[in-house]
C-alpha cells in the first residue's frame, strides 16, 4: 500500500515543492495550510506520516504537534518538522512537543525521503 | 515571426495563391488562419479607404482590408463571390478581401526572387518577393505593413 | 511547463501576497495595534519569503530577508518595542524587500546599496550583528560514540550497535523497526533482541520501553552514515556504535546495561505511568471540539485566468445568440405566441443571470490597488518633505480584474498630484490653521450599478486664477472667456495643460490629467472634479461594474447602426425644426426647455454623410458628458433599448475617436458603440461654452 503523507505548511510554494518531491518518490500526498486545518485533514485522510512547518497562522507547528500527541487515535503517528538550520531553539521545542524528527529548509529531496524512511515503520 | 522559417535555405514553405485587383499574389500559409466567404462589413468611421470595415468572426471583431486598394489598385465592390483570407498579423488578426483563392503551392525558399525594381514603393512595403511558377508571377505578400501604421501604439 | 518553473511562478505570486500582508500588518502596527497575531503575521510574511527564496537559491533575497526577519523576531518576542522611527524603518524595509523580490524574479539585481544601508540600520536597531546562520550546534545529547575522524574505511566495516530505547523514543513515534530497515540499506544487518526486561503482563506498561538490541552491521559506509540513521532518536535512547569485529558468540547481556537499576526504575515509575496511561486512554471530547470552532474559512479554488476569460467570452456569445434567437423568432411570426414570448423572456433572464455570475468571477476587491497607493504616498511624501497620511475606505469593493489593473496608472498619477501639488508643506498647513499632517483619502463604493472611486485631499484646492491664466496662455480658452468655477476646474483635463511651474520629478513627466481622463474613459468610466480653495480637491471616478456588457440605445444613421450607452443619456427630445438654431458654419444648437445645447450631427461627425446645412429630420438625444456638460446627438431613428455585449475594436484594429467599442447585434452584424464624450470633444475644436442659459423670456 502506498504510504500517504500529510504536509502542513502555510506557504503555497513550500507545499508545492514538498508535493513534487514526495510524488516523485512514489508517496501519496495530502496537504493542509495550518495546524487547525492539519488536524482536520489528519482525521479525514489518516496518513502514515506527517510533515509540518512551525510558523503558521491559526495554529502553529508546536500547537499542532501537541494536539496530535494528545489525541488517542493519532498520537503514535510520526511527525517531521520543517526547520531552518539556525532554529535550534525551535527544534528543541518541537522535539519536546513530540516531534519525531526534522527536515532542514531549504530541503534536499534525497534527505527528505531518507528522513521519511527513518520514521515510517 | 513564423515567416522566418521560410528564409531557411533548405526549407520548403506552403503558400496560398490568390487574386486581388486583377493580379496574382500569395501568402505564407503559416500566416493564414482561415478562408471564408464575404459577409457585409460594418463601416468604421474615418477609416482609411482600404479598410472596408469590420465583420463578426465568431464573436471577434475583424477588420477587413481591401488588398487591391491597399496596393494602389482600383477597389472592388465586394459581392458574395469574393473571399476573405483571415490572416495573422502579430498578435492581431485581419481579413484580406480578395477576388478569389486559387491553390496552395509548395515552394522552396530559393524559388522566391527579390521584388523587381520596377515595383512601386507602395508595393515594396507589402511585397517581400515574387515567385515564378508555371508561367505565373505571384507577389509574396507579407502582412507586416498591411494594417494602418500607428496601430502598434494602440496596443492595449 | 517544467514543474520547478511552475513552482517558481507560484513562489513569486505568493511573495506578492506576503508583501501585501506585511505592509498591512506594519501599517496596523504603526497605528498602534500591537497584538501578537498582527506581529506574528508580519514575521511570518518575511519568514515565508525567506524560506522560499532559500529553496530557489536567491542569495541576496535570503540574506536581506534574514536580517529583516531577525529584527521582527525580536519584536515578536518582546525584546524590541519599535518606536515611530523604527516603524518607519520597517516600512522602508518592506518597500525594499518588495523591490528585491521583483529584482530577484527578473534576475536584475542592480544596486545593492539601499539594501545594505537598511541592513545596517537594522543592526544598529537591534544592537550588534544579527544572528549568523548557525551550523547545527549539536544541541541534542550525543551519547558515547567515537569522537575522532574515522580512518579511511577498510573495504567493509563491522559495526556493533547497542540500542536501548527510552519511553520518550516511542512517545515521539519513532520506531526501531524503521531504523533497522534503514540499516539494512547500508549493508548486511542482523539484530538480536534482549527481552530480559520484559515483565509479565500483569505489570506490563504498554508505554514503557523494555526491549534492547544488539545490532550487527557489515557495511562499507563510514560511521557517520551509521550514526546518521539514529539522528532523530539521540537523547531518547542509550546508543553505542562501535566499530569492531562482529561478535560471533551471542553474549547474554551487553555489559553496559545495569538490569537491576533498570528494573528498579521501572517499578518506581509504574504507578505514575499507569495513571497517565489511564488518563490518556479515553478520547478527549475537548480536543475533538476545539478544532470544530475554527473560524469559517471560505473554500476557494485557483483558476487560470484564461479559463475564466474563455468562459466569459462563451457567455458573451450566448447572450448574443439569445438575442439573435429572440429577434428571429419575434420577426418570423406575425402572431406573437404568448408562450413562446414568455419562454424567450425567461431565456433572456437566465442568460443575463449566468452572465452576471460569470462576470462576478473576475471581480476582485480594490484592496491590493489601494495598498500600492499606500507606498506611492510614502515615497512622494518623503521626496517632497511633506507629512502625509493615506486613508482608505471601501477596500473590499469589488471591481473587474481588468479595471483594477488599468486603474493603477491613473490612480498613481492622481495620488502623486495630490501629494505633490494638492497638499501644502507642514509649515504652510500650520500657518493655515490645519494639522501639519495632510490626508489623502481613497474611497471605493458601489452606487447605482457602477463603481465610484474618490481621490481626495485636504490640501489647498485648485488655484483657479492660475489655472485660467495658464489655459489662456496655452490658447485653450479665449482671453475673455467667462467660466464657472466648475468649468475652470475641468480645464485641467484638456490636453496640453500643466500647472507645474517647474517640472517636478514626481508628477511632471509630461503626463497630464488629460491622459488620466482618457485612461478612465477607455475603461468606460467618467471622471469629474470638485474643489474648494484652501480645503482640498476631490476627483470622482465612475466606472462600470463589468467591462463586458453595456445597456444602450440602438440608433440608426443612414442605415448604419450605432449604440449609445444608456448611462450617458439624459432624455430623448422630440425633434422640431423650430428648436434648432443655426450658429453659422455647421454649428447648430438645440433648445431644450430654457437651455441651448450644442447639437451634434452624428452622421456628419462620423463621416457617414456630408455635413448638412440644415437639420430637418431625425431624433435628438440629450446626453451628459463626464464633466457634466450637456449636448444633443442627432440621429435618424431610435430602434430600441438593449443590453449589448461589448466587443473590442482595438484587439484587431485600433482606437477610433468617437467610438468606444463594438458590439454584435442580433442579426450577427457588428455595430459601433459611440464614445459620447469624445464625440462632443471632437465637435469643439475651438472652445465653445457647453451650455448657454437663455435669458428668461420677458
Amino acid at each position: 500500500m502506498t504510504v500517504k503523507i500529510l504536509t502542513v505548511d502555510d506557504s503555497r510554494t513550500m507545499r508545492d515543492m514538498l508535493r513534487m518531491a514526495l510524488l516523485d518518490a512514489g508517496f501519496n500526498v495530502v496537504q493542509a495550510e495550518d495546524g487547525l486545518h492539519g488536524l482536520d485533514v489528519l482525521r479525514n485522510e489518516q496518513p502514515q506520516v506527517v510533515i509540518t512547518d512551525i510558523n503558521m497562522p491559526r495554529m502553529d507547528g508546536f500547537g499542532f504537534i501537541e494536539a496530535v500527541r494528545q489525541d488517542a487515535q493519532y498520537r503514535a503517528i510520526p511527525i517531521l518538522v520543517l526547520t531552518t538550520e539556525s532554529d535550534d531553539d525551535k527544534k528543541l521545542r518541537a522535539r519536546r512537543a513530540g516531534a519525531t524528527g526534522w527536515i532542514v529548509k531549504p530541503f534536499d529531496p534525497a534527505k527528505l525521503i531518507a528522513a521519511i524512511r527513518r520514521v515510517a515503520a | 515571426m513564423i515567416e522566418k522559417s521560410a528564409t531557411d535555405l533548405t526549407r520548403e514553405a506552403e503558400f496560398v495563391a490568390f487574386r486581388a485587383g486583377g493580379l496574382e499574389f500569395c501568402i505564407n500559409i503559416m500566416s493564414v488562419r482561415e478562408i471564408r466567404g464575404w459577409t457585409p462589413a460594418t463601416v468604421i468611421p474615418r477609416a482609411p479607404s482600404y479598410i472596408r470595415g469590420v465583420i463578426n468572426l465568431r464573436g471577434v471583431v475583424l477588420p477587413i482590408v481591401d488588398l487591391g486598394v491597399r496596393l494602389g489598385l482600383p477597389g472592388t465592390e465586394p459581392t458574395a463571390r469574393h473571399v476573405i483570407i483571415v490572416a495573422q498579423v502579430g498578435e492581431r488578426a485581419a481579413g484580406l478581401l480578395v477576388d478569389s483563392v486559387s491553390d496552395i503551392l509548395s515552394v522552396e525558399d530559393t524559388s522566391i526572387q527579390p521584388t523587381p525594381d520596377v515595383a512601386s514603393n507602395l508595393a515594396r512595403t507589402f511585397v517581400r518577393g515574387v515567385i515564378a511558377m508555371d508561367g505565373r508571377m505571384m507577389s509574396v505578400i507579407t502582412m507586416d505593413n498591411v494594417l494602418p501604421a500607428g496601430m502598434e501604439l494602440e496596443a492595449a | 511547463m517544467d514543474p520547478m518553473a511552475e513552482i517558481r511562478l507560484t513562489f513569486f505570486q505568493e511573495c506578492e501576497e506576503q508583501l501585501a500582508a506585511l505592509e498591512n500588518g506594519l501599517l496596523s502596527m504603526q497605528e498602534g495595534e500591537s497584538d501578537s497575531e498582527t506581529v506574528n503575521a508580519v514575521f511570518r510574511a518575511v519568514h515565508s519569503i525567506k524560506g522560499g527564496a532559500g529553496a530557489f537559491r536567491l542569495g541576496a533575497l535570503v540574506s536581506f530577508a534574514h536580517v529583516f526577519e531577525t529584527a521582527l523576531d525580536k519584536v515578536r518576542s518582546g525584546s524590541l518595542v519599535p518606536d515611530a522611527d523604527a516603524m518607519k524603518l520597517f516600512l522602508r524595509a518592506a518597500d525594499a524587500l518588495s523591490d528585491l523580490v521583483s529584482a530577484s524574479r527578473d534576475g536584475a539585481l542592480g544596486d545593492t546599496a539601499p539594501y545594505i544601508s537598511i541592513e545596517e540600520e537594522f543592526n544598529a536597531l537591534i544592537g550588534g550583528g544579527t544572528a549568523e546562520e548557525d551550523d547545527l550546534s549539536g544541541l541534542d545529547f550525543q551519547p558515547v560514540v567515537t569522537a575522532f575522524e574515522e580512518p579511511p574505511p577498510p573495504a567493509r566495516n563491522a559495526y556493533t550497535i547497542r540500542l536501548r530505547p527510552l519511553r520518550e523514543l516511542f512517545a515521539k513515534a519513532n520506531e526501531p523497526l524503521a531504523l533497522f530497515r534503514e540499516l539494512t540499506r547500508l549493508g548486511t544487518f542482523s539484530a538480536h533482541c534482549d527481552i530480559k526486561n520484559l515483565p509479565f503482563l500483569d505489570t506490563f506498561e504498554p508505554e514503557d520501553s523494555y526491549l534492547s538490541w544488539e545490532l550487527h552491521l557489515e557495511s562499507e559506509s563510514p560511521q557517520s552514515a551509521v550514526k546518521e540513521v539514529f539522528d532523530f532518536v539521540e537523547g531518547d535512547c542509550d546508543l553505542a556504535i562501535d566499530l569492531r569485529q562482529p561478535v560471533t558468540e551471542t553474549a547474554p547481556l551487553p555489559q553496559e546495561m545495569d538490569i537491576t537499576a533498570i528494573l528498579r526504575k521501572v517499578r518506581e515509575e509504574a504507578p505514575a505511568i499507569a495513571a497517565t496511561a489511564a488518563a490518556a486512554a479515553p478520547p478527549q471530547p475537548e480536543a475533538e471540539a476545539a478544532p470544530r470552532n475554527k473560524a469559517a474559512v471560505q473554500p476557494t479554488i485557483r483558476v487560470d485566468l484564461d479559463r475564466v476569460d474563455r468562459l466569459i467570452n462563451l457567455v458573451g456569445e450566448l447572450v448574443i445568440n439569445q438575442a439573435m434567437l429572440t429577434q428571429r423568432v419575434l420577426h418570423s411570426s406575425h402572431v406573437r405566441d404568448r408562450e413562446v414570448t414568455s419562454s424567450l423572456e425567461e431565456l433572456e433572464r437566465l442568460t443575463r443571470e449566468i452572465q452576471e455570475s460569470v462576470m462576478a468571477i473576475r471581480a476582485q476587491p480594490v484592496r491590493p490597488l489601494f495598498q500600492r497607493m499606500s507606498r506611492i504616498v510614502r515615497e512622494v511624501a518623503d521626496a517632497t518633505a511633506k507629512d502625509v497620511r493615506l486613508r482608505t475606505e471601501g477596500e473590499a469593493t469589488e471591481v473587474d480584474k481588468t479595471v483594477v489593473e488599468l486603474l493603477a496608472d491613473p490612480l498613481t498619477h492622481m495620488i502623486r498630484n495630490a501629494v505633490d501639488h494638492g497638499l501644502e508643506s507642514p509649515e504652510q498647513r500650520i500657518a493655515a490653521g490645519k494639522p501639519p499632517e495632510g490626508t489623502v483619502k481613497l474611497a471605493a463604493a458601489h452606487r447605482s450599478g457602477r463603481v465610484i472611486i474618490e481621490v481626495s485631499d485636504d490640501g489647498q484646492g485648485i488655484n483657479r486664477p492660475k489655472v485660467l491664466q495658464k489655459a489662456i496662455a496655452n490658447g485653450l480658452v479665449p482671453p475673455d472667456a467667462q467660466l464657472s468655477d466648475s468649468e475652470v476646474d475641468n480645464l485641467l483635463f484638456l490636453p496640453g495643460f500643466s500647472t507645474a511651474s517647474a517640472v517636478s520629478n514626481i508628477s511632471g513627466r509630461g503626463v497630464g490629467m488629460d491622459v488620466v481622463k482618457r485612461s478612465i474613459q477607455a475603461l468606460g468610466g467618467r471622471i469629474s472634479i470638485s474643489s474648494a480653495p484652501g480645503q482640498g480637491s476631490t476627483f470622482t471616478l465612475s466606472l462600470p461594474l463589468t467591462l463586458a456588457v453595456l445597456d444602450g440605445i440602438v440608433v440608426t444613421v443612414d442605415e448604419q447602426v450605432f449604440v449609445i450607452p444608456l448611462t450617458a443619456i439624459v432624455e430623448t427630445v422630440k425633434h422640431e425644426p423650430s428648436r434648432i438654431h443655426h450658429m453659422g458654419d455647421h454649428s447648430f444648437v438645440l433648445r431644450v426647455r430654457d437651455v441651448l445645447v450644442p447639437l451634434i450631427d452624428v452622421g456628419a461627425e462620423l463621416g457617414v454623410r456630408a455635413p448638412a446645412s440644415d437639420l430637418r429630420s431625425g431624433v435628438a438625444i440629450l446626453i451628459e458628458t463626464a464633466n457634466g456638460t450637456r449636448s444633443a446627438l442627432l440621429v435618424d431613428n431610435i430602434q430600441d433599448q438593449r443590453q449589448v455585449v461589448i466587443k473590442s475594436l482595438e484587439t484587431n484594429y485600433m482606437r477610433v475617436d468617437g467610438i468606444a467599442a463594438a458590439t454584435i447585434l442580433g442579426d450577427g452584424r457588428v455595430a459601433m458603440i459611440l464614445d459620447v464624450d469624445a464625440l462632443v470633444g471632437l465637435r469643439h475644436h475651438d472652445w465653445a461654452p457647453a451650455e448657454i442659459p437663455l435669458a428668461k423670456a420677458s
